[in-house]
């Protein structure tokens, strides 16, 4: 059995036909052949499928497809065109927020939402914001730098 | 153009595609026509198959084919271990891709299944109906060593694989003569490496061309292409593979899996391309694990923490299976660094390799220096306790004096360079050290339990001499090779055959050609990860990209620089020896107006209108880098905790890092390897474990249960760094990647048990996980 979808993708329409039980990250990555967002495990843990649903943050491993139908999803590509970079990808370039970079987009994307409701964290609170995002390569450290930097040139202080 | 770019923390160049979600990794690549592979596994740590019926499997929806070990049985080569360490009686017990007959750890690969979607493989997987015949499970390294303990392969008495020895001096009279003598039994966990993106591969097959393609989460592409041959039989000219973008390894993605022989297998069987990707579950089955040490050591020393020997005996688990590297780690890599950076003058340790009921153990950041950094660590803490002094001060007195060519220890190596008290010094003064041990005081004195832990560490990285790879078994070579390649415009691709997963080296060579050569970095491109267009090579892993590749690279640019010179002068009509260069110009000695730039010469060579006689066209140059030794980077680590005594909470309060890795090509980058590096080894301090019950079930099979480090559980590092270049090395420098996790897990442990002393704790095993930290402290207090 099949059900119609049509989800809002970084601003176009992307319908579907799929299974009751297909999860978002799966339609993302699949059917709408945005591979930006990662899978990095089965648990709902590690924050690499992380999106904005309607505008709030959620890891798209833990939504179904058929949930979203209607909605409207911003995925890494869709945070800017790739080459006027949002200021938290500009910032995670400046300051070495990357190694590997397949938690990278999750965690842009989780910073993106972190900074919509509190646009001056402390380091301590990004680190806290963060939580739910696991990176294997930076220690995290120039992660929070990165989150930090950008609240300054979005405004934030 | 700054000829002074070699050391700047310049933003890396391949950031671009990765933080805007534009990169492909393995995993985002679709072919047409492409099916997906699921791989049923094995739910019991140790069986015999007595029935399979895959039949069920094949007429579920979307199904296209489903394979067992009777259909590779045969056709696949068994999957190969490729270090034989000599010397040790080592066992290669047969590793089908599938198994047939038995299995020997919960997630050995019984069948698989190929479909349209990855859902309709998974859903597959439950139809094949397959009757086992459950044997007796051992778990624990030295039980399965004994007597007695369940037999995992039939050929290998007591599941001894190797036994392996180091010796120098004589330990034996040193500990008889000893005025102090401490010992310890350590459990080294297993680790689970847990890169962020699980492996996978997608091979295909063109069946007319005799070609096969695999895109691989690979660290080295090159041995997985030697590796698919051996085990497929596909000749190696006609296999390419490529490791697209891959998102880290920390050793994991060293080895040649029985997932990617599998995958290659079905493609060719059916003609389309195949994909398998691994679900974080199967990661942590499968996915070679690292470490699982039970070490039993002991130090001698005088009565004023001179040390005089160390002897071991180690049982080193190796899973169910020799894996691609297995055999060395705990040998060459391990035992070989028993001096440490100490002078230890007696030293004698027995390895035993031994098969047990889990994932089999490989390679894993650091591999066999964090288990050789560890146990001494642990035990010169334990001699300065004995002896009554200040740990630091008892390394200080130990340490090996200031060298900077060659030391030579008594496990029979010679270290490069090093200056192992600057950087215990630096540690110290950057920590505080002295003021630390004075609010500890006072914090003892209003009784909380405050610890600072020190530990200083050198590594054998830049592997290595390809002849000392042969010498001890290592089933290839270890030099590396570069291509550099200037084109018409004078803009510049580099070829390198090892292959950078996260470690920025598409930035840090171009930084190396740019200032050799005074191009802008913006102008050079490196090359990786396809054994099709880059030149051979033995990969990233072991801190030797940067030491062996990077070397490769910059002999290569050398190269070009002498062809540049002896153009220049041609087109300048001077003699060679008249010409000299400055930020990327050839210019006559005395007339710096009369010049070439090298984009002047890269035109002129390229169009070759004007050549001195006898000189070939183009301006390319390859460079095959066999180091004469290996490179070993050093360091002093301290930290400094607070236990909570009712809780057994840890609070890691500070860590600073001192480390020397000779002259930094791009200091931000070494300082982002260094934190990764640290945070990894703290977590087997306080958190990560791999878990096996009893039925060698995998009690942590997944990241809800396996504990990594997380963003809010670290405190802010501070990283610094000493230079000592390697006297070898054609840029001085040696290597960054694992120094961080080799020095940190006894750094924090040392800490805790610091902290612990006063109430009697003198060892936990780790993690130090609340609950076990808060059972020592009430066994102490109640006199346990
Ligand atoms: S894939 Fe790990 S949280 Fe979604
Ligand atoms: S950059 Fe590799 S996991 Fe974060």
């Amino acid at each position: 059995m099949t059900i119609p979808v049509e989800i809002t993708i970084n601003g176009k329409a992307c319908a579907g036909e799929v299974e009751p039980r297909q999860l978002l990250v799966h339609f993302i990555r699949e059917n709408a052949g945005l591979t930006g967002t990662k899978v990095g495990c089965d648990t709902s843990q590690c924050g690499t499928c992380t999106v904005q649903l309607d505008g709030v943050s959620a890891k798209a491993c833990t939504v179904l497809t058929v949930q979203a139908s209607g909605s409207s999803v911003t995925t890494i590509e869709g945070l800017s065109d790739g080459v006027d970079l949002h200021p938290l990808q500009e910032a995670f370039w400046n300051n070495h927020g990357l190694q590997c970079g397949f938690c990278t987009p999750g965690m842009i994307m989780a910073a993106n939402e972190l900074l919509s409701r509190n646009p001056s964290p402390s380091r301590e609170e990004i680190r806290h914001g963060l939580e739910g995002n696991i990176c294997r390569c930076t220690g995290y450290q120039n992660i929070v730098s990165a989150v930090e930097d950008a609240a300054k040139s979005m405004g934030g202080r | 153009m700054t000829t002074r770019i070699f050391g700047s923390g310049i933003r890396r160049r391949e950031d671009p595609r990765l933080i805007t979600g534009r990169a492909s990794y393995t995993d985002d690549i679709k072919l047409p026509g492409m099916l997906h592979a699921a791989i049923l596994r094995s739910p019991y740590a140790h069986a015999n198959i007595t029935s399979i019926d895959a039949s069920g499997a094949a007429s579920q929806p979307g199904v296209v084919a489903v394979y067992t070990g009777a259909d590779t049985d045969g056709v696949l080569n068994g999957m190969p271990c490729a270090w034989l360490i000599p010397g040790s009686d080592l066992k290669t017990p047969a590793h089908p891709a599938i198994a047939k007959d038995k299995v020997r750890y919960v997630g050995d690969a019984v069948a698989v299944v190929v479909a349209e979607t990855r859902y309709q493989a998974e859903d597959a997987l439950e139809h094949i109906a397959v009757d086992y015949e459950p044997l007796g499970v051992v778990v624990s390294p030295k039980a399965a060593a004994q007597d007695g303990a369940p037999q995992l392969h039939e050929d290998v008495p007591n599941n001894i694989a190797f036994t392996w020895a180091v010796a120098g001096g004589d330990a034996d009279a040193a500990f008889a003569d000893a005025a102090v003598t401490v010992s310890d039994t350590i459990t080294l966990q297993r680790l689970i490496a847990n890169p962020m993106e699980p492996r996978s591969a997608l091979a295909q097959w063109n069946a007319p061309m005799g070609e096969l393609t695999l895109w691989n989460t690979s660290q080295n592409p090159h041995i997985a292409r030697f590796l698919t041959c051996v085990v497929t039989g596909v000749p190696e000219h006609k296999i390419r593979v490529i490791a697209p973008e891959v998102g880290g390894g920390f050793g994991s993605k060293i080895p040649y899996y029985p997932d990617e022989a599998i995958t290659s297998f079905c493609a060719m069987k059916l003609g389309v391309p195949v994909k398998w990707t691994e679900t974080r579950s199967e990661n942590y089955q499968i996915t070679t694990q690292g470490r699982d040490h039970i070490e039993e050591v002991e130090m001698a020393a005088t009565s004023d923490g001179v040390i005089t020997g160390l002897r071991t005996t180690v049982y080193a688990g190796m899973g169910g299976y020799l894996s691609t590297a297995s055999p060395g780690i705990p040998t060459i890599l391990h035992g070989l660094m028993y001096s440490g950076p100490y002078n230890i003058p007696n030293i004698s340790g027995t390895i035993y390799g031994v098969f047990n009921n889990g994932c089999p153990v490989d390679a894993y950041r650091g591999a066999g220096r964090p288990e050789a950094t560890n146990l001494l660590e642990r035990l010169v803490d334990l001699v300065a306790a004995a002896v009554g002094q200040d740990p630091a001060e008892v390394r200080r007195k130990n340490l090996i004096p200031k060298f900077e060519n060659g030391h030579d220890v008594a496990t029979g190596i010679t270290y490069d360079s090093g200056d192992y008290e600057a950087a215990l010094d630096s540690a110290l003064s950057a920590a505080g050290y002295e003021s630390l041990r004075a609010e500890q005081a006072q914090a003892r004195a209003d009784g909380r339990c405050v610890g600072v832990g020190v530990s200083s560490y050198v590594e054998i990285c830049g592997l290595g001499p390809s002849q000392v790879a042969g010498a001890v078994g290592f089933q290839g070579g270890l030099w590396e090779s570069a291509i550099v390649r200037f084109h018409p415009t004078g803009k510049v691709h580099v070829m390198i055959g090892s292959s950078p997963h996260g470690q920025g080296e598409e930035t840090t060579f171009a930084q190396i050609i740019a200032s050799e050569v005074g191009v802008d970095v913006d102008d050079v491109d490196v090359i990786h990860g396809d054994t099709d267009n880059t030149p051979m090579g033995w990969g990233t892993y072991g801190s030797r990209t940067t030491a062996v590749s990077g070397a490769a690279v910059a002999v290569a640019v050398r190269k070009i620089k002498d062809k540049s010179r002896a153009l220049a002068a041609h087109l300048l009509e001077a003699a060679p020896e008249d010409i000299e260069y400055e930020d990327g110009r050839f210019f006559v000695r005395g007339s710096p107006d009369q010049h070439k730039t090298i984009q002047d010469i890269a035109l002129m060579a390229n169009v070759a209108w004007n050549m001195p006689e006898g000189m070939e066209p183009g301006l390319e140059a390859s460079a095959f880098y066999d180091p004469p030794n290996f490179t070993y980077p050093f360091g002093a680590h301290v930290a400094v905790v607070e236990v909570d005594p009712e809780t057994g909470r840890i609070d890691l309060q500070r860590y600073v890092a001192v480390d020397d890795c000779g002259p930094q090509i791009n200091p931000m980058i070494v300082e982002g390897q260094v934190h990764g590096g640290i945070v990894q080894g703290v977590g087997p301090a306080l958190w990560e474990g791999a878990v096996y019950d009893d039925d060698g079930q995998l009690v942590t099979g997944s990241m809800l249960d396996y504990a990594l480090p997380r963003a809010d559980l670290l405190p802010e590092l501070e990283v610094h760094s000493n230079t000592t270049p390697s006297p070898h090395h054609p840029l001085g420098v040696k290597g960054i990647g694992e120094a961080g996790t080799i020095a940190s897990t006894p750094t924090v442990y040392n800490a805790v048990m610091d902290a612990l002393r006063p109430l009697g704790v003198t060892r936990v095993d780790m993690p130090l996980t609340p609950e076990k930290v808060w059972r020592a402290i009430n066994d102490a207090r109640n006199g346990g």
